[in-house]
């Protein structure tokens, strides 16, 4: 009765000689669902995403798009036989054609004047409706981001898959064009995956994210909850700054330098000692005394306040964001305490294994 | 997946020509061969090294000198010789080895002079000799070591050299212990380049007195039409191939110099004052001269006296014919080849990178197997297909094999496919990857993407190794030797043979028109190296 996944993944496996890209992934997205697949460099992202376009053949495992089946053992789909947008870094325009023809490129089999209707449609879709006489090289790098996308969202894919679309891109336009790219995607209801080495657009995109490492994806959730409640040291790492303190009395009284945790442990498993507790660095203050325990050890400005590492007297280190202007020297020594409301969230330092569910 | 399948084809249809010659040594033909062996095998073998030797040792010495003087020290014309010393790559060795002997000769009229100043018996170094035939061939080649010697000095050497003078080396010092390392493996690609060319020679050398072993191949193949004798007499020019690529290899070592392009500066040249610049230059123009300017000059004297002459150039009715033959041939190869390298270049995108860049590999491998060798194997492959269609019946009247235009223009796209290859290949590797992808993503299958985005993108590379192809056609002498039809004529052929009677004065028209023609890939070379073009 309901409509099909726009994609659906199982057990997919990619690899390149010996090299294993992509390690059993399993994947579904729902309806007009953008999601964000994020990593550090060599997980595999931009290898799913390429497996998924069919650019690049997986080893084992099934692809569907909007139901149809265009990947598993014996059935492998071309590309251009996949219902799938494809945008990239480097935007990849047709340098030799005009905007139109570019935007024009995928439709075929349709009488010119619903191509030319269409075109202007997604020319004026992206803000571009005067532009399309002009050649790729006469416009601006946010424009050329543009018109790849009007090329790719014309033929109305059922799935549109970007790879670091906005990275080469100044900060100010990025943040303009990420806006308007999924303002885009809404108002088509295009479901898409964004492939992207940055957390921080991760968490502004994304419906969910996806965070893969070696080939797997760790941890799937929407944002809050992959930035708040990460699966393992790596994840909460990598989606954001945070510091790790061991957990002491688990038995009697479960605690870390910071004062008691207010999460149930289970308490008859041994997994505690792979725990650790994570605190983001909004989620403590640093307060100067003389007699403090905690000691500044390093500091470092970033714009709108300062990141400062103390050190504990158990040797541990936590960072803290302070907004002050004048922040606290190296050596001070003052009182580390949680910011009201935030709590110390328990971690594994590695992700539970094997086969726990990932979703 | 039809795409790869087509690559390997052609990769194929390159390599089972040498595959057939190599087979044909399984069945020996023994009696020629011991006659061979007692009568002139030992002396073309000699002959042979001696010559590659020479030629290698001279445009060696050559070209990368006049490499080292025109990156390393500015004086009056250096930047002009910069790109004007490798014009001689399009003055056929054949050509300045007749205008050679027939000025300079026992019977032209430079020995003439000499005998009326010091006597007729007043001794002359001899011309029609093996010294002279290394100096015809050191004369045209050593543009090969000179541009790859300069591109190495301009692209790399320039940082080391001058870290090198830093560390407190003199500059002779610096270039004995940094830049001849340095250098070595582009010295090395063009030694082996010029034995390839000096190798698959046999008109030049036949002008000279040199009896190689490329000589035998076309004595045998054309005197007795013994398929068999020829074609492993042709194995033994393959084998002295492989050898000349083996050197290169073993010469270039380990030593792949490739430095961080963007950190790479060329040499900062010094300036030679006085006499010092003064004999530089006339150091390069003289080469010049005497490799280009002077027998292009004689060549021109020589069609304008036949032209206004009373005797006329004989057959020169039939110059329309020649040419179209020759444009006719050229035309074919360029379009099999060009069809080829996209199909090649185009390949890896579509499917698995490695059998496709195998093929790649292999196609490539035609320009370095030598005239003879590509002929006698093409000729192997299609009696080998001539046999095969008759047993099934589709016997064709006449041989395919030896008496058609088929043959000649398989044998001249195995040969020539490299450089068509290569140019088509970097102007695809300028498409980017996602281009493509895009491309496809959209809707495109693949004879679509390259017909509607690749083509147009890499047009002026796929313009450009058509060119070169073609060229390289239009100027082959050897081969079309070998396996022209009875009573087919190139420019090419009609000035060997002309030359072949000592019809000098008459062969200069088409040796002329060759030479235009092959002028055209220089200056498209000359335009790429000489980045103020048009500036003096």
């Amino acid at each position: 009765m309901s409509t099909a996944a726009p994609l659906e993944i199982q057990a997919l496996v990619t690899s390149f000689g010996s090299v294993i890209a992509v390690d059993g992934v399993d994947l579904t997205l729902g309806s007009n669902e953008l999601l964000a697949l994020v990593g550090p460099s060599g997980c595999g992202k931009s290898t799913l995403l390429r497996t998924i376009a069919g650019l690049v053949a997986a080893d084992a495992g099934t692809i569907r798009l909007g139901g149809e089946l265009v990947e598993d053992g014996s059935v492998r789909l071309p590309p251009e036989r996949r219902p799938a947008g494809l945008v990239f870094q480097e935007h990849a325009l047709f340098p030799h054609l005009s905007v139109r023809d570019n935007v024009g490129f995928g439709l075929r089999d349709m009488p010119r004047s619903e191509i030319d209707d269409r075109v202007a449609e997604m020319l004026s879709l992206i803000g571009l409706g005067e532009h399309g006489a002009r050649y790729p090289h006469e416009l601006s790098g946010g424009e050329r981001q543009r018109v790849a996308l009007a090329r790719a969202l014309a033929p109305r894919p059922a799935l549109m898959l970007f790879d670091e679309p906005f990275a080469s891109l100044d900060h100010n336009l990025r943040v303009q064009l990420r806006h308007d790219v999924v303002a885009a995607l809404k108002a088509t209801g295009t479901p898409a995956v964004f492939v992207t080495h940055d957390q921080r657009e991760a968490l502004t995109i994304g419906d969910r994210i996806a965070v893969m490492r070696a080939g797997r994806i760790v941890q799937i959730d929407s944002a809050p909850v992959v930035f708040h409640r990460p699966i393992d040291q790596f994840v909460a790492s990598f989606m954001g700054e945070a510091s790790f303190l061991p957990i002491v009395d688990v038995a009697t009284r479960p605690h870390t330098a910071l004062g008691p945790l207010d999460v149930d442990l289970d308490r008859t498993t041994t997994e505690h000692a792979t725990m650790s507790a994570m605190i983001r660095p909004d989620d403590v203050q640093f307060t100067p005394t003389v007699s403090g325990e905690a000691e500044v050890i390093s500091r470092h400005y970033f714009g709108s306040g300062w990141l400062v590492t103390v050190q504990l007297p158990d040797a541990s280190t936590v960072m803290v964001v302070t907004s002050h202007l004048e922040p606290p020297e190296i050596g001070e020594r003052g009182d580390l305490a949680l910011v009201p409301g935030h709590s110390q969230v328990v971690v594994p330092r590695h992700r539970p294994e094997p086969d726990s569910p990932t979703s | 997946m039809g795409w790869p399948a087509a690559a390997l084809v052609f990769a194929a249809l390159v390599v089972v020509p040498v595959g057939f010659l190599a087979v044909s040594v399984l069945s020996p033909s023994v009696d020629v061969w011991q006659q061979q062996w007692a009568t002139r095998l030992p002396r073309q073998l000699v002959d042979t090294a001696v010559l590659l030797i020479g030629v290698s040792i001279g445009s060696v010495g050559l070209g990368s000198s006049l490499a080292w003087l025109v990156s390393a020290y500015r004086f009056p014309g250096s930047s002009v010789f910069g790109w004007i010393l490798i014009a001689p790559l399009a003055m056929p060795s054949y050509v300045l080895g007749f205008v050679t002997l027939s000025v300079i000769g026992f019977t032209g009229p430079v020995q003439g002079a000499w005998r009326e100043l010091f006597g007729a018996d007043a001794w002359f170094p001899p011309v029609r000799s093996m010294g002279g035939a290394i100096v015809v061939f050191t004369l045209v080649l050593y543009p090969y070591v000179f541009l790859l010697a300069r591109a190495a000095l301009a692209e790399q050497a320039g940082s080391a050299y001058q870290v090198a003078r830093s560390l407190g080396a003199g500059p002779t010092e610096a270039a004995r212990r940094v830049m001849l390392p340095l250098l070595r493996p582009a010295i090395a690609a063009g030694a082996a380049v010029v034995m390839m060319e000096t190798l698959t020679d046999f008109a030049t050398v036949q002008y000279f007195g040199v009896d190689t072993i490329s000589v035998g191949v076309f004595r045998i193949w054309r005197g007795t039409f013994d398929r068999d004798a020829a074609s492993e007499f042709a194995t033994l020019v393959l084998v002295v191939a492989l050898m000349v690529i083996g050197l290169e290899r073993a010469l270039r070592g380990r030593a792949r110099f490739g430095q961080a392009a963007g950190a790479a500066a060329g040499i900062e040249p010094r300036s030679l004052r006085g006499w010092r610049g003064v004999a530089a230059c006339a150091a390069c123009a003289l080469v010049l001269v005497l490799s280009f300017g002077a027998p292009t000059l004689q060549l021109i004297v020589w069609a304008v006296q036949e032209a206004t002459g009373p005797r006329g150039t004989p057959l020169v009715e039939r110059f329309v014919d020649f040419l179209t033959n020759s444009v006719i041939l050229a035309s074919l190869t360029a379009a099999v080849c060009v069809i080829a390298a996209v199909v090649i270049t185009n390949a890896s995108r579509f499917g698995q990178a490695r059998t496709t860049g195998a093929a790649a590999r292999l196609t490539a491998f035609g320009y370095a197997v030598p005239g003879p060798v590509v002929a006698m194997g093409v000729v192997l492959t299609l009696v080998a297909l001539d046999n095969a269609l008759e047993s099934i019946g589709l016997g064709l009247p006449g041989a395919v094999a030896t008496g058609s235009l088929i043959g000649l223009v398989y044998a001249y796209s195995v040969r020539f496919l490299a450089p068509g290859l290569n140019a088509i290949e970097s102007g695809m590797a300028q498409v980017p990857e996602e281009v493509t992808a895009s491309a496809r993503s959209l809707g495109a299958r693949p004879w679509s993407v390259v017909g509607r985005i690749h083509v147009p993108l890499a047009r002026s590379s796929v313009i450009t190794g058509a060119v070169l192809v073609a060229v390289d056609a239009l100027k082959e002498l050897p081969i079309a030797l070998l396996l022209r039809p009875i009573g087919f004529n190139t420019l090419p052929i009609w000035t060997y043979n002309l030359a072949s009677e000592s019809r000098f004065e008459q062969a200069a028209l088409p040796a002329i028109a060759i030479i235009v023609v092959a002028m055209v890939p220089v200056a498209l070379l000359s335009r790429q190296l000489n980045p103020r073009a048009g500036t003096p």
